[in-house]
């Protein structure tokens, strides 16, 4: 469990970092915390040339809310999100951040590191898909911003290319009168969610969205339902993102907890709203 | 007041929790060392056609490269417990027969190089069938593991005591089960640490190792190594990240670095890490047990019947078959049962080889006893507990020999259970359980009984010989314990013991035994746990196991004490002018019991022993040093009839809990757990409680989480944390601790083992829980979420739309990856066809293809990169396409081997006309094995997925090109191609 030799790179600045960047397109990994990427560096399982540690950025270690959005640089530790006072204006990602792994493991960690690896259980990549926020991906190119749906793609895969890299996520702050809830189910507090469920809802009806189940996370606007229709409205989107089975859950495990946790996080966002 | 039997401070936390402990990896390497590493089995059964090492020997720093054929020619296959024809070295040398086995060990400046290295040797396999499941491996014609031996059953033996056939005849009622117990590992967190040196002038081997004992081992090391005893020096480190009988299994390392520091000429370091260890380091043993019981119409359990199937991995690795037999005198129970059949069977199968684990064989027999005993309270409408009490072993009658032979120490079963029921609050839970079933929960309440065996009889493991072959053998018995205590010339007391603490508190408790001994302050005692087999008092039962510190090591460490004492009263005598039956030692005094003013400071009477050795009595001896050897009298071996009194000591735990499951997702909330113990003395109660915290996670963790989980073909699932899952504290309930204490009057100090009695105890009362809250029959463990919901056994509601337009769906754990899905491509069946046989457009087909050649008709052999984000893989992979039926279907088959692992699977391709084009519908079904398989299970579905998704999107824009190149607004596929055949990955 040693990593393959790599050269190391701590720019002090953004442009130098994507300088690197730019260099050894192909050959570089971006490091941040490193809670995924160092774990698969000491695995052989990513051996990079180059590491391009930007942990030290001034320039991405800034979290301020403007325009309706939280914007999160790519240097902040899921633990420092946790405790920025003006999370309470993001309800969702206050009740989702405290599942992300474990205490030890978010003072190390980045949201924008989350983001970027793709992980299909990862709660930080459901909750940017519920909100309908967007990355901010520079390169010595330019930047440009992709939403979360379009910025990833499959399991680890996203739409970024080998040359750029995430600077800043963005997520829209809460629309008055919606209400949120965060569920997830796995082998043990702190593990990979088995399925991860969110909603957010206002007066016209409420998102539903599944991690852990289909490769990216899946998003589904529902009109506020009871009973059986609920039931039914749960039951197609499970059999829609069908899931698959590995040694922790069977695909049809994961279909009953897209109905079970799907019904406590619209419950719960129904409670909060209506019955207040 | 005496310091044993209160809860004194740990002496070692403070520096512990300093970061000043001296652990295996802190020791100070020597002078040139060179650091090694290991490479491993990528498949289950192999045979090794080739081993090219010369690429990494080539690479900068690297100093040797061993494989298994210079292993067979340096050392001698390990012995066993079992004499047959199935040869175990630490390296494989011919076939691997698990995955994870070590095949090479390379040796370099640093481990980095060394792992650098790995991955340039080239070995060349050819696959064998692997058989994982132990029931299939006993079969007459599966696979055999080791051809010499004949047969996968390495070892098969019947019992029988009374006569179960009359009382299984004449019972009224018969009750059977069969479980299966899987397998796990305790994994403490620190991981085998190996430093070797050799002297070439002696070929003499020193090594310091974390072993944590038997020290029968060290013999099995010493003549696999062919040396003498004496020129094996094993030492051990002062601090240990845990053991719980993990570390015995580091004796094969302990020869396979021997021999790298005799060959390298320097010496060499190697540190197991965590995915070493999960896959290839030990593992308790899987069992399959079909128990039956006889009972009579009032509950009494008359006869039991086992049958007994273990598996233990790949190799009968020593001391196994031990947890099969270390269990053997305690068959029955904590019950009186006059009737035992029994018919054990190891076999192997390719698996990482079994060994010492905390609770060895404890947990595999009581899953099936108490499980069973459940089913017969049911059958026969009784309350479980109510059955129990009926059969338990009467007080009165200790102590007690059961059937199969222990002889019980001492205790009162039922007066430990009703301590139980009435402090824990049995009572209470029953009433929760009602109100809870009131509103159609589901809460259960489950109960075991449990005898904890401590200090295992060296001899126990010959119970699998017939009498005549130990008659032969000669007799195996006793279990030796050993400990020094010294006064130093500044009246300083010192104690060493032949054991290897591994985080229990041994310097804790041995203070607190000398102390009283010797009226001195504990605080005033140093112990030292660090070991040396060349100069400190040993023998081969010594080490850290079976529970044997409390009873047998501190119980030497009390002998040794007491006769130190007696000899400072000879000393102090002549000095207090009284006689020796008048002298005590208190408060750091000789003192005259009868004239409590007359006294004498200890540090005197030390000191005059060392500086004026003439001038004490000649009855009082030379130098203050005293070992004893305790021996454990009762501890004979077995008789003619195989009995045996398999362990020095015996406690009892009865545990019950409460629980409810949750039927939405499978969860279980532990409402209460009750765990009664009675192992005699406690010596600190403190450290019990903490002994008994810990075997209660290790059995939790048994019961709900913990699995080292294999494919049908030997791939290894469980290659980290996050697949391999001991519990937190945020699994941990509360536990509630109950003691009663009646003294062993086998030990010295009166008190048993009680650390492993929860593993034993704790996985079948929970398992008893959930079976009473679901009312459905619990035959494995551990009790996942998604298999209790299993249990619960609701179908679910069925897909509102079927068919569904195609998508790629697949179904499968992990490894074994199965999909099918089709997708339209705008382009004729013909064309479709003629890019799928193209090798050009084949090549350009696969993403991250370097290169695609024809090795035959219809064969290919590809180069390609693939893998999902960051994580991708050189792959070499061979295809075969048969069955074609241009341009409608085609089959293919192949496999593919890289860095991150192997994989083998076939396919299947229709092509179908329709409307706007042709329909491809696809059928791949992959197992996949190695490093991707036991680490990233969890993402290769979704991978997979990825790159056919690629495949098929390439396959549109290709067909598309072909057709309609003009209306394409993607780069042709004929300007794309030299760019993907050249490409970079």
């Amino acid at each position: 469990m040693k990593p393959a030799g790599f050269d190391y790179a701590r720019p002090d600045r953004l442009d130098e970092a994507l300088a690197v960047l730019a260099e050894h397109t192909h050959t570089a990994r971006v490091l941040a915390g490193g809670q995924s990427l160092g774990a698969m560096l000491n695995m052989r399982l990513v051996t990079p040339k180059v590491l391009i540690d930007i942990s030290a950025l001034a320039e991405l270690g800034h979290i301020q809310a403007d325009d309706g959005m939280i914007e999160v640089g790519a240097a902040v530790t899921q633990d420092q999100l946790l405790r920025w006072p003006g999370l309470k204006e993001q309800p969702l990602l206050a009740q989702t951040l405290p599942w992300v792994g474990h205490y030890q493991t978010r003072q190390r960690g980045t949201v924008c590191g989350s983001l970027a690896h793709g992980d299909p259980s990862s709660e930080l990549p459901l909750v940017l898909a519920m909100l309908k926020g967007a990355v901010v991906l520079a390169s010595q190119r330019g930047s440009r911003t992709l939403t979360a749906a379009d910025f990833q793609t499959g399991t680890m895969q996203t739409a970024m290319r080998d040359d750029e890299m995430i600077v800043a996520a963005r997520f829209p702050l809460a629309a008055p009168g919606c209400s949120s809830a965060f569920r997830e189910i796995g082998p043990r507090r702190g593990d990979f969610a088995i399925v991860a469920a969110a909603a957010v809802g206002d007066q016209d009806g409420v998102s539903l969205g599944i991690g852990g189940v289909a490769d990216t996370p899946a998003i589904r606007r529902l009109p506020w339902l009871d009973g059986a229709g609920l039931d039914d409205a749960l039951n197609t989107i499970a059999w829609e993102l069908r899931g698959s089975s590995d040694g922790h859950a069977s695909a049809a495990y994961r279909r009953t907890q897209v109905r079970n946790l799907g019904r406590q996080v619209i419950g719960e966002t129904q409670h909060a709203l209506f019955n207040r | 007041m005496g310091m044993v039997g209160q809860s004194l401070e740990r002496v070692e936390d403070l520096t512990l929790l300093r970061g000043g402990g001296r652990f295996a990896d802190d020791l100070a390497e020597p002078p040139g060392c060179l650091h090694a590493a290991f490479l491993r089995a990528p498949v289950a059964h192999a045979r090794i056609e080739a081993v090219d090492v010369s690429a990494a020997l080539a690479l900068p720093g690297v100093t040797t490269v061993i494989t298994g054929a210079d292993i067979a020619r340096e050392t001698k296959p390990f012995l066993s417990g079992v004499k047959v024809d199935a040869p175990q070295f630490p390296l494989a040398v011919d076939r691997v027969r698990y995955v994870g086995e070590p095949v090479a060990i390379v040796i370099a400046r640093d481990r980095y190089r060394a792992e650098d290295a790995l991955e340039l040797i080239d070995v060349r396999y050819e696959p064998l069938a692997a058989v994982i499941d132990p029931e299939i491996a006993a079969g007459d014609d599966a696979p055999l593991l080791h051809n010499d031996a004949g047969h996968n059953v390495l070892h098969e033996r019947r019992f029988r005591y009374g006569d179960p056939q009359t009382a299984f005849a004449e019972a009224a009622h018969v009750v059977e089960t069969t479980v299966r117990y899987p397998r796990n590992s305790c994994t403490p967190i620190e991981t085998f640490v190996v430093l070797a040196e050799h002297r070439p002038g002696e070929d003499t081997y020193e090594v310091t190792a974390n072993f944590q004992g038997p020290y029968t081992l060290h013999t099995v090391m010493a003549r696999a190594l062919k040396v003498a005893g004496n020129r094996l020096r094993l030492r051990t480190p002062p601090d240990s990240g845990g053991s719980f009988g993990v570390k015995q299994a580091v004796f094969p390392y302990v020869v396979a670095l021997g021999i790298a520091a005799k060959l390298a000429g320097r010496p060499v370091k190697w540190v197991e890490d965590r995915l070493e260890h999960l896959a290839a380091a030990t593992s308790a043993t899987n069992r399959v047990t079909t128990i039956r019981a006889a009972l009579d119409g009032q509950g009494r359990i008359t006869a039991l019947d086992y049958d007994q199937l273990e598996d233990c991995g790949a190799y009968l690795r020593a001391p196994e078959p031990a947890t099969l037999y270390r269990m053997h005198g305690n068959m029955t129970g904590a019950y009186q049962i006059d009737n035992l059949a029994i018919h054990n069977r190891v076999v192997v199968t390719n698996k990482t080889p079994t060994g010492l684990m905390r609770g060895f064989g404890g947990p595999q027999v009581y899953f099936a006893l108490e499980r069973l005993v459940d089913l017969a309270a049911t059958r026969l409408a009784l309350d479980p507990m109510e059955l129990r009490r009926r059969n338990l072993i009467p007080g009165e009658a200790m102590p007690f020999t059961t059937t199969p032979g222990a002889v019980l120490d001492s205790g009162d079963y039922a007066a430990t259970l009703a301590k139980a029921v009435r402090e824990g609050g049995l009572e209470e839970l029953k009433q929760r359980r009602t109100a809870a079933r009131a509103e159609g929960r589901l809460y259960g309440i489950g109960y075991a009984a449990v005898v904890e065996p401590s200090i295992s009889n060296m001899g126990y493991i010959t119970t699998l010989l017939t009498p005549q072959q130990r008659q032969r053998a000669g007799a195996k018995n006793g279990a030796l314990a050993t400990a020094t205590v010294s006064f130093d010339p500044s009246g300083a007391v010192t104690v060493a013991v032949s054991s290897v603490p591994q985080g229990q508190g041994h310097r804790t408790v041995l203070a607190q035994v000398v102390a009283d001994e010797l009226g001195i302050d504990p605080g005033d005692v140093v112990t030292v746990t660090d070991h040396d087999t060349l100069k400190d008092p040993w023998s081969i039962a010594s080490g850290n196991y079976s529970s044997r510190f409390a009873g047998a090591v501190a119980g030497a460490a009390k002998l040794a004490a007491e006769r130190l004492a007696k000899r400072m009263k000879a000393i102090a005598a002549p000095d207090l002018n009284v006689p020796i039956g008048d002298v005590e030692l208190v408060d750091g005094l000789a003192r005259s019991i009868s004239n409590p003013d007359n006294v004498i400071a200890l540090v005197r009477v030390a000191a005059k022993a060392h500086w004026s050795p003439l001038s004490i009595p000649e009855d009082a001896g030379a130098g203050l040093r005293e070992t004893a050897f305790w021996v454990g009298r009762e501890l004979r071996e077995p008789d003619e009839q195989d009995r045996v009194n398999s362990s020095g000591a015996y406690g009892f735990i009865f545990d019950y809990c409460g629980l409810e499951v949750d039927p939405a997702d499978g969860s279980i909330r532990i409402d209460r757990y009750v765990t009664a113990h009675d192992a005699g003395r406690l010596l600190n109660p403190a450290l019990a409680d903490g002994q008994i915290r810990g075997g209660f996670a290790h059995g939790l963790g048994a019961a709900l989480l913990e699995e080292l989980a294999y494919a049908p073909d030997g791939s290894f699932l469980s290659g980290t944390f996050a697949d391999y899952c001991p519990p937190t504290a945020s699994e941990l309930p509360e536990l509630m601790i109950l003691h009663d204490q009646s003294p062993s009057p086998f030990t010295p100090t009166g008190a048993k083992g009680l650390g492993e009695g929860n593993c034993m105890s704790t996985p079948v009362c929970i398992a008893n829980a959930v079976a009473d809250a679901i009312g459905k029959p619990v035959l494995t463990l551990p009790l996942t979420r998604p298999r209790v919901l299993e249990l619960l056994g609701e179908s679910e509601p069925a897909d509102p739309s079927p068919p569904r337009p195609a998508i790629i769906t697949s179904s499968g754990n992990g490894h074994a990856l199965k999909g099918n899905g089709s997708h339209i491509v705008p382009a004729s069946p013909e064309e479709v066809w003629a890019v799928i046989l193209d090798p050009d457009h084949l090549a350009a087909l696969i993403p991250g293809c370097h290169n695609l050649e024809r090795t035959g008709e219809n064969a290919y052999r590809a180069e390609a990169t693939l893998g999902a984000g960051p994580v991708k893989g050189r792959f070499t992979a061979s295809v075969t396409l048969r069955d074609l039926d241009p341009p409608r279907a085609l089959q293919l088959s192949g496999s593919a081997a890289g860095g991150l692992g192997t994989a083998t699977g076939q396919g299947e391709i229709r092509l179908t006309p329709v409307e706007g084009g042709t329909r491809v519908d696809y059928f791949y079904a992959v197992l996949i094995s190695g490093k991707v398989a036991a680490v990233g299970g969890r993402l290769l579905d979704g991978t997979a997925r990825g790159v056919i998704n690629q495949i098929f999107t390439r396959l549109a824009d290709s067909s598309q090109s072909q057709t309609e190149p003009k209306t394409e607004t993607m780069p042709s596929l004929r300007s794309r191609l030299p760019r993907w055949l050249g490409g970079a990955p």
